[in-house]
Parts: structure tokens; C-alpha cells; sequence
């Protein structure tokens, strides 16, 4: 197993947030984890990175347990966690702050063209619309060559065309690249359009309801049997009409 | 020339206009005329006095706010990353910040004599309060996510400062450096009209006492509008600078 | 820890264990370095004691309120509107505003020669420094607050028929409203600071008078000190009634 849960649980206060949570993702899977509002997916994906510290329970990565935020493991946030003081490159050269100067302006190069950027080095984030914004962050995280990718709603913020574009090129960059990636989602159709698997948390406090492979080879046709048959069994997993 | 030069144009144009016209309406008032004051600040300039007064009150400003600079920002980061000693301090900080920079004249006076110094130090406590706390708040105002993004990559503590803090907090900081520099020009003038023997301040108070020439009076007064503004838009220069553009509202 | 804990610790005792460092520190370096001249703690806080028998203190108190109340007054009652009409017409705000920039670099101290030939020695001079630096910030803050009211506030009031007079009771002064309150207090804060000033060079009367006095007519620091503190502490408290009535208002 790449990443490894075991028994996680995390409380805010007073609060429950996860119960014991224990899931293994292997090496290159793409896993999608899905939920209602606060059912505590973000805070998993923040202990899995590092970020906080569960009460209880160990994430291991590799074998060796998660103490911190580390290279090897990046967070991709939403398009604002793009950093509007660094052009194009400078953002996605910045974790490559140890590389000889030609060394790291030829990575820059080398995912400026992976993500689909060319000609755009020099711009500002400000210049560039939501969805140039994140290919920005997924290259600067992918620059640094971790070992998995963690993405909390990294879409949330676009346009849902833009999404649709996006979950496509997230694809495709995803099979370039072959990490392992942790996807949270809330949106179900997200989940089954890019996971390998798709875990699916109850209300809080969070437990894992059920754990969905999703058999469909890519590219998936978001009108086919199988497609709809999946997505609605997580729909009904989550507790949810799908007549409005 | 544009609508939108003609416009502020004339709005000066008119403003002095009127001006010359109150003035010559009321003849017995010893207020001069805009002509009056131009021959006023020629005047100062052929004694050489011009220059002098307007460097000499330069020198204090530059002096007095740079040193505060230098002091406020690594303390309003190292306040705003520690949330316990912002905290204690804050109190403090605000029981001072009503009090006029001016009311430190006695004290200014006591430790350093009349003189440039005093003058110094009453600028550097006037920009000191303001830019410090500028700082703090900035540093609260960071997107917490730019943070989180800066310990993932590993990025090393005083990288993490000079490569994201710094830079995260320069717009919001760059303006309060441009009103804190406006304050420091007020003060530079007050400053001096009690606690030294030359600048501009000085020039106002002296003109009035040895023989009430009130055109060198308002001439000092649009002498240091003039300034006033050219280092208010200076200011606004860097603020269009791209490390800095991308922090204000859409333009 | 829970969470209320932590917060009453951090706004109470770690504020009075600084203050309580800063007297001890005072203390201490006032004792080691020997000085005659300048006060200790306690001499300051014998001092506030003794002002407070004499009903010095309480007159002087109340002639410095009422002189900042009433320029502060003045710089509403001629801010307010003026801010309004330049926020509403953008050609008038253009061409008005350069005189505006031009005019508030000019330390309201600078303006003190101008206002003595005008009013004479008396009240009405601080009163006119105090409205006059209060004026611009007013001024501009009206100005930017109607500027910024969402058009989409307009076009909706618009659409159901108000007329422009409707339009301005029922739509810009409730949607500018927290904002101005915002540029009110800071510019109380201004007046605040310009009162202790103007007081220092123009009347025989109020706090800031009381500094200069107190140095000139026999180096009696520990009134200055005492003096500062009394000007720091109302004014904070003025400030902190400011906010409580933006706060009141915000909901």
C-alpha cells in the first residue's frame, strides 16, 4: 500500500469529526472521497498531509508514519492557492528552490508544457482565468516530483464548464505523471468520472459507508449504463433523491 | 490634452482663481495673492533658502522614517506570526496610538535636545505605531492556504519569510507606508515649527515672527502641499509595480 | 485548554504582565540612570492624583472635549455633503479632487498662522485646525463610500421607480452607512491627535497645553508623562465608543 489509514479518528473540541477511518490506497490509484458537508473528508486529506494531527490512529506513507508537511507528499488547493506575486514560472518553479538555475528552468519547462501552458510563462496570475490558475498549482505540485498528489474540491471554484475541461486535463496529466492521488470531492458525477475508487463518507462524525470501484476503462462515457448504474449507487449510498 | 487632464486642471485653476480674487476683494486682509506667494517662493529661492530649508526638512523625514521602517516591519511580523505576544502588546499599542506625536516634544527635547534629533525621533515615533501595526494586520490578512503551501514544499523557516510572508504582505504593507510617510511629512512640519532652526516648518513660524511676511508664510504652505503630493505619488509608483499590482482590487 | 480559557488569559493577564514589565524596566532604568528630570512611575501616578484634586485637571479636560467635538462637528456637517455630491458626479469628483490633494499634505499646524490672522488667539483657532484635518479624511471617506455602492443597489432601485432623491435616502445612505462610520472614527482620531497639537501652540487651556506648560513653567515631567497618558487613555476610550456605535449600527 502507498498510503495506508489505519483507525483514524479526529475530534475539534468537543466535537467528533472521524471515526476510526482505515483505508489503504495503493501506488498510482486514483481515489476519490466523496461526502456530505462535514462529514470530515478535508480533515482527512489535512492528516494525511501532514497538517494535523488525528487523536487517534497513524497514517503511514511508504511505511513511515506522517508526522508533518513534506515534499514527497503536495497539496493542490484551489486556484487561489496560487501564489499572485509569482509569475507562471515562478510559481511552479518554487518548490525546485535546491536546483542548479538550468536544472530547474528546464523542469519549469518541461510542466509549463505538460499542463498546457506555453506562452504564458511570464503572465501573472491575475492575467489568467480560474482554470489556467490551477494547472499552475497541479504543475508546481507535480515540478517537485512527489510521491502522491492530495486535492481538496480543487475544482469547486470554476465555472462547471471549466470543471468539466479540467477533470479531462487532470486526466490525461494524471496517466503523464502516474502518482497516486487523493481526490476529495462533495460533487458525486466528479467522483465517478476520475477515481479508480471512490470512498464514500457518512454525515458526521465521519466513517467510511462504503468503499465503490469504479470499473469503467477511460475515457469514461458519462452516458453509459454502467456510469449511471455506479453513480447512482452512490447516490443512494449517500441518502439522496435523484429526481429535483 | 485628454478630457480627463482638462478636468483636475481646471479645478486647480479655478481654486487659485478664487483665490486671487478673495484676496484682492479684501485688500485690508494680510492674506497674500497666488502672485504675491510666487514672488515669495522666487524670493526664497534666490537667498538660497529654498533649497536648503526644503532638503533640511527632507533629511529628517528620510532619516526619522526609514530607521522606523526598519524597526516596524520585523517587529509587526514577528508580532503578527505570535499570537500571544501581539496579545500582550496590543493594549499597549493602543493606548499610544491617540497620543500626538507632538505631545512627545517635551520629552524629544529632554533626551536630545533642539535639533535635528528631536526632530528624528519624533518622526520615527510617529510612522513607528502606524507601520507596525500595518504589518500585524497584514500578516493576519495572508491567505492561510499560501502558508500551508510554503511548509509543504519544505521550504526552510526564514525562506518561508523572505519568499512568502514578505511578499505576500508587500501590497497592503506599500500602502501603509504611503499614509505613513504622509503623516511623517505633517509631523516633519510640526516638529519643526517648535523644536529646530531651519526646514520648512520653520520657515513658516520664522517668517511670521520677524516681520509677519506672510507670502513667505503661504508660499511655505504650498511649498510643502507641493512635496506633499510629489511623494504621495512617488509612493503610488511602486504601488503599480507588478510584485505589488496583484493585491488591490480589480483596476 | 478550552477555548474561552485561552482567550481571557491572552486579553488579560498577558497584557497586564507586559505593562507590569514596562513599569518595572521604567522604574528600574530611572533609578539606575540617575536622572533628575525625568519621572519615575509612581511620581506620574502621584501626579495624575494631584491634577485630579485640582479641578484643573477636570477643566482642562472638558476644554479640550469641547473643542474637539466642535471642529469635529464643523468637518461633518461640511464633509458629509461635499463627500456625497463628489461620490455621486464623477466629473465634479475630478475636478475637485487635485485641490483636495493638494490641500491635506499641509500639516494643520502649517495652517496656524492663517488661522490666527482669521480668528485671533482664541478657541475658534484649534477649533478650525481640528475641522480642517478632519475634513479631508471625511471627506474622502463619503466620497469612496458612494463611489463603491454596488450598482446593482442602484439599478435595482431603479427598477422599482425610486427617484433620485428616494434613491439617495433609501438606497446610498443605508448601503454607505458602515463605511463612513469607519472613516468617521479614524478621522475622530485625527482631530484627536490635531487637538493635543493646536493646543501645545495656541491656547492657555486643555491637555495639550498642560504638556507644554508643565515643561515650560518648571520641568515638571511628571506632568508631561501624566499629561500623555491622560491623552492616550481618553482618547482610546473615544475611539472604543466610536466602534461601539459602528458596531451597533452594522446590525
Amino acid at each position: 500500500m502507498k498510503v495506508q489509514f489505519s483507525d483514524i479518528s479526529m475530534r475539534f473540541g468537543a466535537m467528533d469529526v472521524l471515526q476510526d477511518v482505515t483505508i489503504g490506497v495503493e501506488e498510482g490509484e486514483f481515489l476519490c472521497i466523496v461526502g456530505p458537508s462535514g462529514c470530515g473528508k478535508s480533515t482527512l486529506l489535512n492528516i494525511a498531509g501532514g497538517f494535523l494531527s488525528p487523536v487517534k490512529g497513524t497514517v503511514t506513507i511508504d511505511g513511515d508514519p506522517v508526522t508533518g508537511p513534506d515534499r514527497r507528499r503536495i497539496f493542490v488547493f484551489q486556484e487561489r492557492g496560487v501564489f499572485p506575486w509569482l509569475t507562471v514560472e515562478g510559481n511552479i518553479g518554487f518548490g525546485l528552490f535546491d536546483l542548479p538555475d538550468e536544472e530547474r528552468q528546464r523542469r519549469v519547462a518541461q510542466y509549463v508544457h505538460l499542463v498546457g501552458l506555453e506562452g504564458f510563462e511570464k503572465a501573472y496570475p491575475r492575467e489568467l482565468s480560474g482554470g489556467m490558475k490551477q494547472r499552475v498549482e497541479v504543475a508546481r505540485a507535480l515540478a517537485v516530483n512527489p510521491d502522491v498528489l492530495f486535492l481538496d474540491e480543487p475544482f469547486g471554484a470554476l465555472d462547471s464548464i471549466t470543471r468539466l475541461q479540467m477533470r479531462s486535463e487532470l486526466l490525461r496529466i494524471w496517466r503523464a505523471a502516474r502518482k497516486t492521488v487523493l481526490f476529495v470531492t462533495h460533487d458525486i458525477e466528479e467522483s465517478v468520472q476520475l477515481a479508480d475508487r471512490v470512498v464514500v463518507m457518512s454525515a458526521r462524525p465521519g466513517r467510511i459507508r462504503r468503499v465503490v470501484e469504479i470499473d469503467i476503462a477511460h475515457p469514461r462515457d458519462l452516458s453509459s449504463r454502467r456510469y449511471i448504474e455506479l453513480r447512482d449507487l452512490i447516490f443512494g449510498e449517500i441518502g439522496l433523491a435523484h429526481q429535483v | 490634452m485628454s478630457r480627463s487632464r482638462l478636468l483636475p486642471l481646471t479645478g486647480i485653476l479655478v481654486a487659485v482663481a478664487a483665490w486671487q480674487l478673495g484676496v484682492s476683494t479684501h485688500p485690508s486682509s494680510l492674506i497674500p495673492g497666488p502672485i504675491a506667494v510666487a514672488r515669495g517662493i522666487g524670493e526664497l529661492a534666490a537667498r538660497g533658502l529654498l533649497v536648503k530649508y526644503v532638503v533640511a526638512s527632507l533629511f529628517r523625514v528620510t532619516w526619522g522614517y526609514l530607521t522606523a521602517l526598519i524597526v516596524a516591519v520585523p517587529l509587526g511580523l514577528a508580532l503578527g506570526m505570535r499570537r500571544r505576544a501581539e496579545a500582550a502588546i496590543n493594549p499597549v499599542l493602543q493606548v499610544l496610538r491617540p497620543i500626538s506625536p507632538l505631545a512627545w516634544i517635551p520629552i524629544a527635547i529632554l533626551w536630545f535636545g533642539v535639533g535635528d534629533l528631536s526632530a528624528i525621533f519624533l518622526i520615527f515615533l510617529a510612522s513607528l505605531l502606524p507601520l507596525t501595526v500595518a504589518t500585524m494586520n497584514a500578516v493576519h490578512n495572508i491567505d492561510p492556504i499560501h502558508l500551508a503551501a510554503a511548509r509543504n514544499f519544505g521550504i526552510p523557516l526564514r525562506a518561508r519569510i523572505t519568499r512568502v510572508l514578505v511578499p505576500a504582505i508587500l501590497p497592503q504593507l506599500i500602502v501603509a507606508m504611503r499614509i505613513a510617510l504622509g503623516v511623517a511629512w505633517l509631523v516633519v512640519v510640526a516638529a519643526e515649527m517648535i523644536a529646530v532652526n531651519s526646514g520648512l516648518g520653520f520657515l513658516i513660524v520664522d517668517a511670521r515672527n520677524a516681520g509677519n511676511r506672510y507670502d513667505l508664510v503661504v508660499a511655505g504652505m504650498v511649498l510643502i502641499g507641493a512635496i506633499g503630493i510629489v511623494l504621495d505619488l512617488l509612493m503610488r509608483r511602486i504601488e503599480r509595480l507588478d510584485s505589488v499590482r496583484w493585491g488591490y482590487a480589480a483596476e | 485548554m478550552s477555548s474561552i480559557e485561552h482567550s481571557t488569559f491572552e486579553k488579560l493577564v498577558l497584557p497586564l504582565l507586559t505593562v507590569a514589565v514596562i513599569i518595572a524596566t521604567w522604574s528600574a532604568a530611572v533609578k539606575f540612570s540617575g536622572t533628575k528630570i525625568f519621572p519615575s512611575p509612581i511620581a506620574v501616578a502621584s501626579a495624575i492624583g494631584t491634577l485630579g484634586e485640582k479641578s484643573l485637571l477636570w477643566r482642562y479636560i472638558a476644554d479640550s472635549l469641547t473643542r474637539v467635538f466642535a471642529g469635529y462637528a464643523v468637518a461633518i456637517v461640511a464633509g458629509i455633503p461635499l463627500g456625497f455630491l463628489l461620490g455621486w458626479n464623477a466629473s465634479l469628483a475630478r475636478a475637485v479632487n487635485p485641490v483636495i490633494q493638494m490641500l491635506r499634505p499641509i500639516s494643520p499646524l502649517a495652517w496656524m498662522p492663517l488661522a490666527v490672522i482669521w480668528f485671533g488667539v482664541s478657541n475658534a483657532a484649534p477649533i478650525f485646525l481640528i475641522a480642517l484635518a478632519s475634513f479631508f479624511p471625511i471627506v474622502v471617506a463619503a466620497m469612496n463610500g458612494v463611489r463603491n455602492v454596488p450598482p446593482m443597489y442602484l439599478q435595482a432601485g431603479r427598477n422599482f421607480g425610486l427617484s433620485t432623491w428616494q434613491l439617495m435616502i433609501r438606497v446610498v445612505i443605508p448601503a454607505v452607512l458602515p463605511r463612513i462610520i469607519v472613516g468617521l472614527r479614524l478621522a475622530f482620531g485625527i482631530a484627536w491627535v490635531v487637538l493635543v497639537a493646536a493646543e501645545m501652540i495656541a491656547v492657555d487651556s486643555g491637555l495639550g497645553y498642560l504638556i507644554i506648560d508643565a515643561r515650560n513653567a518648571g520641568k515638571r515631567y511628571d506632568l508631561v508623562v501624566a499629561g500623555m497618558l491622560l491623552i492616550g487613555v481618553i482618547g482610546l476610550l473615544l475611539d472604543t465608543g466610536i466602534r461601539r456605535v459602528e458596531e451597533w449600527i452594522s446590525e
